[in-house]
């Protein structure tokens, strides 16, 4: 047994597998790391342009870009899914998790290294069968499900007869149960692989936030896919779970998806934070402020985020009593998430402060969630979001706390650990060029639409009254602006893969203390055959 | 014309801003406005308060959020503080950020309650109007009127233009109900989910197929009011406006008697008839 192991570890460091082996049988930790941030860059490409061609036919009003309202909202739906699920849950979650969670924790590996294999590759598959739905009769209206990404019955069983969102049901099936693979792994790598001397209450806060995120996978997706099944079989098999002339309810779908839906949106975020936390610690030469608040802070996050789901269907014809409990509730998740802000602020008072690119990303990401909390605590309020319900206003939060946020939250993450992954540093100027373009120009999107929502312009139309003309106008240059900064960042990219610049071990220098620093850039290709001691 | 537009927005958009409601009539959406539309219903009043106080506070909280962020970078960058402190700890300052929000919460619970509450209590002496959503136009049902009904159809934009009313808003028939006086509307949905929404009014509730929901609204002034569709419903989402008109009481009686000849004011109609004409 001990001169197996002995071989298996010499073997391993004297070659690395060939191309094929390498990247499609893979079940190293940092390369399944890699193809997933590949993997959600290519989808982010694509969610992008969906996002891009509904602002261009919004610029103005009248019907100017698609062929037919159905397509439209096609896009939309098939923007909120893509970003979501292939996008950023894979670049978060697939992406750094795997990459910095064992190298954090001082783990050689994930705990179930074929089963992470399994995990990524469900996920092309998943992406296959999602997007051969826009080319599949979707409704009477054309090709493509257009049901919004909420998938709401009666319009996604009834109104869309067509095998298009079969496909798509099929494909969120597979993507989900790839993260519950992930999620297995995850809880199972950090509970029990942590190096000796590691406590949960000395585990870096990235590590924190994946343990939650995990959690909150784990317990969430399992009612998509109970939800998915029963669309499904209400589509094709003649039940009636959600059809009211057969006694069902389609109000029911809504809380099964929303019960998913909500920890969701911390699955989204989650991850962000711990990333945040460490920009911010390393460019402040300090160690975070108050970090069991902040751990528990995420931990109270994930625990309350399963109980205010409603709170996305106020509308829906609720018991006053229940819409007072949901607000409630919601209300309270404004506590650990502004003990987190505090902390971040506090962690940077006193500090040294540096501002490198990730630690610009990462001030960026405080302000912005900060902004998009606050309008979730206006939308919190049941007496306020009967005004605000399905406009633009809530279209405008939830990307200032996602595409704003999450987003922010990944840029950091990859500016920060580009040179550990790459093993080169990118261009200070490129990149610099990137964040401005790119903050301005999504500031310039949602800003207004806060503007348009406040007038009570809904979502999802293709089309509007003049009246919304202006600030829609502003909102379309705003995308244009964001092109540029998605452009500047793949000059970025290739200038970098270009030019070679070799990357030090720990290239931040003495506030940067983790774990996966103490490795060389990249670090090797099994790394921890000795465990590191945690003092 | 549209960058003239534009530039007048950049030029004037605070001062637009603050004229926006006043300047412009009521039940339709402004260009360039940053606020609620004008309200013309004790709902949207009680809306609207409860957001102004709530925007106080999260504009105090950007700011506050925003100066100290300025601060920390003006005072605490490499250059102004080259050796950092090591402090990871300050109970006390842990104890106040955690109340602070604790607060905050309790304080919007507290002034959240009364306005959900008045905005979901259906007034007992309430007329009653049925709204029922179809892919893409509504039905509106007089049941205490005798029952009449009639559809409800977008104009198209050239249509709308001729007549000179607002396109995207504009129907074939509106729904009319009198000023002043409290309306309970009852809405549902024949095929897929919509939802009937009334920004000016502050109303806004789903229509589901197989259930009755309810809202209601008591509107101050005579005019009409325009809203959208606001849950999607398939391609032509976009394309089935709510169309109010509030007409004096005299006025509506008149017209009532227009939709239905032998309808009788005041006299009633017998329960059966009523159960009739509500009835699925
Ligand atoms: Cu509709």
């Amino acid at each position: 047994m001990v001169a197996i192991d002995g071989h298996s570890d010499a073997h391993a460091h004297s070659d690395k597998p060939s191309f094929f082996k390498r990247w499609f049988l893979s079940t190293n930790h940092k390369d399944i790391g890699t193809l997933y941030l590949w993997f959600g860059m290519a989808s982010g490409l694509l969610g992008g342009f969906l996002s891009f061609m509904m602002r261009l036919e919004l610029k103005e009003p009248g019907i100017q870009i698609f062929a037919s309202e159905h397509t439209y909202l096609v896009f939309t739906s098939m923007h909120g899914l893509i970003m979501i699920f292939f996008m950023v849950m894979p670049a978060l979650i697939g992406g750094f998790g795997n990459w910095f969670g064992p190298l954090m924790i001082g783990a050689p590996d994930m705990a179930f290294p074929r089963l992470n294999n399994l995990s990524f590759w469900l996920l092309p598959v998943a992406f296959v069968l999602l997007v051969s739905s826009f080319f599949v009769q979707g409704s009477s209206g054309g090709d493509g499900f257009g049901g919004g990404w909420v998938m709401y019955p009666p319009l996604s069983t009834s109104g869309h007869e067509g095998p298009a969102f079969d496909l798509i049901i099929m494909g969120l099936l597979a993507a989900g149960f790839a993260s519950i693979f992930g999620a297995i792994n995850f809880i199972t790598t950090i509970l029990n692989m942590r190096a000796p001397g590691m406590t949960m209450h000395k585990m870096p806060l990235f590590a924190w936030s994946i343990l939650v995120t995990a959690f909150l996978l784990l317990l969430a997706l399992p009612v998509l896919a109970a939800a998915l099944f029963m669309l499904f079989f209400d589509r094709n098999a003649g039940t009636g779970f959600f059809n009211p002339a057969m006694g069902g309810d389609p109000e029911m779908f809504q809380h099964l998806f929303w019960f998913f839906g909500h920890p969701e949106v911390y699955i989204m975020i989650l991850p962000a934070f711990g990333i945040v936390s460490h920009v911010v610690s390393t460019f402040s030469k300090k160690p975070i402020f108050g970090y069991l608040g902040m751990a528990y802070a995420m931990v109270a996050i994930g625990v309350v985020g399963f109980v205010v789901w409603a709170h996305h269907m106020y509308t829906v014809g609720m018991d006053v009593d229940l819409k007072l409990y949901f607000m409630v509730a919601t209300l309270v998740i404004a506590v650990p998430t502004g003990i987190k802000i505090f902390s971040w602020l506090a962690t940077m008072w006193g500090g040294s402060i540096k501002f490198t690119i990730p630690m610009m990303w990462a001030i960026a990401f405080i302000f912005l969630f900060v902004v998009g909390g606050v309008t979730g605590v206006v939308l919190s309020m049941p007496a306020i979001d009967v005004a605000l319900h399905d406009t633009y206003y809530v279209v405008a939060h939830f990307h200032y706390v996602l595409s704003l946020g999450a987003v922010f939250g990944l840029f950091c993450g990859f500016y920060y650990w580009f040179g550990k992954i790459f093993g080169v540093m990118y261009n200070k100027l490129l990149a610099q060029i990137h964040f401005w373009t790119f903050f301005i120009g999504v500031n310039v999107v949602f800003f207004p639409q806060h503007f348009l929502g406040m007038q009570g312009m809904p979502r999802r139309y293709i089309d509007y009254p003049v009246e919304f003309a202006t600030y829609n106008e502003i909102s379309t240059y705003g995308a244009f602006i964001t092109l540029a900064g998605v452009i500047a960042f793949f000059v970025m990219l290739a200038e970098a893969f270009i030019v070679r610049r070799p990357a030090a071990d720990n290239y931040w220098g003495e506030g940067a203390t983790t774990l996966e620093w103490t490795l060389s850039s990249p670090p090797p290709y099994h790394q921890f055959n000795t465990l590191p001691r945690v003092k | 014309m549209r960058k003239s537009r534009i530039l007048g927005w950049l030029g004037s958009a605070a001062l637009a801003a603050a004229l926006a409601g006043a300047a412009h009539a009521a039940g339709v959406p402004t260009d360039g406005s940053i606020g609620f539309q004008e309200s013309v219903t004790p709902n949207m009043d009680m809306v609207e308060k409860l957001h102004t106080i709530a925007f106080v506070i999260i504009t105090a909280i950007v700011v506050l959020v925003l100066g100290l962020m300025i601060f920390i970078m003006l005072r605490f960058n490499e250059k102004a503080n080259p050796v950092p402190s090591k402090t990871s700890h300050n109970t006390l300052l842990e104890v106040v950020w955690t109340a602070a929000p604790v607060m905050i919460v309790l304080f919007l619970i507290a002034v959240a309650t009364r306005p959900l509450y008045y905005l979901d209590t259906i007034p007992e002496d309430a007329m009653t109007v049925k709204a029922i959503g179809n892919q893409w136009n509504w039905d509106y049902v007089y049941p205490d009127h005798g029952g009449f009904e009639f559809n409800s159809a977008p104009l198209t934009i050239e249509e709308a233009a001729e007549k000179n009313v607002p396109g995207r808003l504009a129907v074939t028939e509106p729904m009319v109900v009198p000023v002043g006086q409290k309306i309970r509307v009852i809405v549902t949905a024949s095929d897929v989910l919509h939802a009937f929404a009334v920004p000016a009014f502050g109303v806004k509730i789903d229509a589901v197929p197989g259930r009755l929901n309810e809202t209601w609204f008591e509107v101050r002034e005579p005019g009409t009011y325009y809203g959208q569709c606001s849950e999607v419903c398939g391609q032509l989402h976009y394309n089935m406006p709510i169309e109010v008109r509030v007409l004096p009481q005299a006025e509506f009686d008149a017209w009532v008697l227009e939709k239905n000849p032998e309808y009788v004011k005041n006299e009633g109609i017998t329960t059966e008839a009523r159960n009739t004409n509500t009835g699925e």
